[in-house]
């Protein structure tokens, strides 16, 4: 007696037992299918899986004829294939052979006790991390020092051509950015002004702000984006394919060879490039006043130079290379953290990221607060 | 030998990165149900030829056809239908090292078809066990296992879909000898029970004796001889015979050959 008509199965009742015959392929295709009717049934005493009518048989449909018959042992049903050819045998034993259940992924707690686990480990961490950062910068600086005091030992070409990278390659960027934004800058400025009638001193404005804040400000946060990221990046990668460890072992010390070449080249170059975005914002700001606000040229730059005094310059200068070493400091020293996968690399340039541009933001609120303390 | 027994037809491959030419004007014939052994010195190309195979290299010449289609000319869907056939194991283990090893194993079932978790999961662990993977590797993720269990793990990927052809690339290189023998008999019997063909690129000299049908050979850029290992002990390139008569070569070739007579022995 037929009991049901299933595509590729067909199951035959005589007595107490079932027979369920194979027909056709079964194999990784036929898989799911297979696999949801089997389920389905319900074992009478005895279950036979008859092979006579299937073509082709391929591991995984191996795997399926043995463990129903597995499970149907195991619920005390008298179960068995027939009509196999030696072939599928052979791979039916495969499967009997290689049946060792395991876990797919690592264990999971409950998910309270996993908040809470969770909310503990990143506490740790977080106090963890402050501390592995003042530890890398103390060995930083102390490396530093070294190479100072011995200028050959110092790594030049590395050094230039990461010069080359954060300095000269980010010239048209920032240039670009600084000059819309001084630009705008003007032109906002003039319009909230004018209701004063004191529209000249967008010039006060757009030189001081510029020089004083605004242009260290952007490079520091656009340097963080560009340059940042990548050295998190260049150094996580080569921590995952174990250059630093082969380094470690050749003798030569990755903070000398890996994060110093990085680090002077920001502090180097950040002035430098501060300096010119600086002057780009000013010169935006000023063909926006000579186009829009008819502020002549000549009368734009007297008035920069009486209003702008050299404190304002300075300030910007004294900020930049310290900003340029938080940045080198935080990208590396993220780029020395990753560890295991590709996953970790691109969680720590998004943190490197936003680290650097924080603590950017953090340290010139302390400027801040000194130069108007010694009243620069 | 007609068109139908080729699975694989490499005919004038030429490949080269800038000025370097990696292999010129190369052909292959690859059998279907053979195991097919590529042997050559490092930096021969056999990786590359792999890769060309498989669509990863586009070549600067040539034509390559798998089943007696050109591979070059195929549309989206035909070339995902192909690759649905093939399981491949790169020399490295390329796991993807955001996912746990069983999860790696699930990926190729998961594009292709619809099954039940429950099934996934069973699979998973059936295919770990095959390649003799410790049952506690199926929840590690790729950066905690030893190199040895990597490629165990890559190769746990490959034979995922069951394939009908399937590219090895030095799948017993970095194994404990046992091991490495395991893989040769579960390779050997999964050719015998499915008909497989196996595209294996080795340098293990007992591999070669005692899975691989035919062992192609790569020097001067192309591939110089085919042909079983009787054949290309008597093929005359300088090479063929410092490689398989060298201190190692004969070794294996004593192991290989000792394992024989001993049989004839028995059966007189
Ligand atoms: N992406 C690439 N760019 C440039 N050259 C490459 C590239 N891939 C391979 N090559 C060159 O092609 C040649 C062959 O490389 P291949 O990896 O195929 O060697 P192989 O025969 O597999 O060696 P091994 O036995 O060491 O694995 C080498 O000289 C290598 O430098
Ligand atoms: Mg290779």
């Amino acid at each position: 007696m037929t009991q049901a008509a299933l595509t590729g199965l067909r199951i035959e009742t005589a007595g107490d037992e079932t027979r369920v015959c194979i027909v056709g392929p079964l194999t990784v295709r036929e898989a799911g299918i297979a696999y949801d009717r089997l389920a389905a049934l319900t074992p009478s005493p005895a279950m036979t899986i008859d092979l006579g009518e299937a073509d082709t048989i391929d591991t995984i449909g191996a795997w399926l004829v043995y463990r129903f018959l597995r499970d149907w042992r195991v619920a005390g049903v008298r179960a068995r294939y027939a009509n196999a050819t030696p072939e599928q045998e052979k791979l039916i034993e495969q499967a009997r052979i290689n049946d060792a259940p395991c876990e797919v992924r690592p264990r999971e707690a409950n998910p309270v006790v996993r908040q809470l686990a969770e909310i503990g480990r990143a506490t740790v961490a977080i106090t963890d991390r402050f501390g592995a950062l003042l530890a890398f910068l103390g060995l930083v600086l102390a490396r530093l020092a070294l190479q100072l005091a011995r200028p050959w030992r110092i790594r030049w070409t590395s050094l230039s051509h990461h010069m080359e990278q954060v300095g000269l390659k980010a010239l048209p960027i920032v240039g670009l950015m600084s000059f819309l934004i001084g630009l705008v800058l003007v032109q906002q400025g003039a319009y909230q002004l004018r209701r004063f009638g004191a529209e000249i001193f967008v010039v006060d404005m757009i030189g001081i702000a510029t020089l004083r804040e605004l242009g260290v400000l952007l490079t520091a946060i656009m340097v963080a984006g560009r340059s940042g990221s990548a050295f998190t990046a260049q150094i996580g990668t080569m921590k995952l394919t174990e250059e630093v460890d082969a380094m470690r072992t050749i003798g030569l010390d990755p903070i000398d060879t890996l994060v110093l070449p990085r680090l002077l080249a920001l502090v180097i170059l950040m002035p430098l490039l501060v300096f010119y975005a600086s002057m780009v914002a000013i010169a935006g700001g000023m063909v926006f006043g000579w186009l829009s606000l008819d502020i002549p040229v000549d009368t734009f730059f007297t008035r920069v130079r009486t209003v702008v005094t050299m404190d304002d310059f300075l300030v910007g200068m004294i900020k930049a290379p310290v900003f340029g070493m938080v940045i080198a400091v935080a990208g590396c020293f993220e780029g020395m953290q990753v560890a295991g996968d590709a996953a970790s690399v691109g969680e720590r340039t998004t943190i490197s990221v936003v680290e650097s541009i924080f603590m950017v933001i953090v340290f010139d609120a302390f400027f801040a607060v000194f130069f108007t303390t010694i009243g620069m | 030998m007609t068109d139908r027994d080729v699975i694989i037809r490499v005919r004038g491959l030429r490949n080269q990165f800038g000025a370097q030419v990696v292999h010129d004007n190369l052909d292959l014939d690859v059998r279907r149900g053979e195991i097919i052994g590529i042997v050559g010195g490092s930096g021969t190309g056999k990786s590359v030829l792999m890769r060309s195979i498989i669509g990863l290299q586009e070549p600067a010449a040539g034509t390559i056809e798998i089943h007696g289609r050109s591979t070059a000319s195929l549309s989206e869907r035909d070339a995902k239908e192909l690759r649905r056939t093939w399981g491949v194991l790169f020399q490295n283990g390329a796991l993807f090292t955001s996912l746990t090893v069983a999860e790696n194993v699930q990926v190729p079932l998961r594009e292709y078809y619809r099954m039940d978790d429950h099934l996934l999961d069973e699979i998973a662990a059936f295919k770990i066990a095959m390649v003799g993977l410790d049952r506690d590797a199926g929840p590690k993720y790729p950066s905690d296992l030893s190199g040895g269990m990597r490629k165990r793990a890559g190769l746990a990927r490959a034979l995922a879909l069951d394939p009908s052809i399937l590219f090895l690339d030095e799948p017993t290189a970095g194994l404990d000898p046992i091991g490495a023998t395991a893989i040769d008999d579960l390779v050997r019997q999964l050719q015998q029970t499915l008909g497989l063909t196996v595209f294996l690129i080795t340098h293990d000299l007992d591999t070669l004796h005692s899975v691989c049908d035919r062992v192609a050979v790569l020097a001067d850029k192309r591939v110089i001889t085919v042909g079983t290992i009787d054949e290309l002990l008597a093929y005359p390139h300088p090479w063929v015979q410092e490689y398989f008569k060298g201190p190692r070569g004969r070794a294996a070739l004593q192991i290989a050959g000792g394992a024989d007579t001993s049989g004839h022995g028995e059966g007189g």
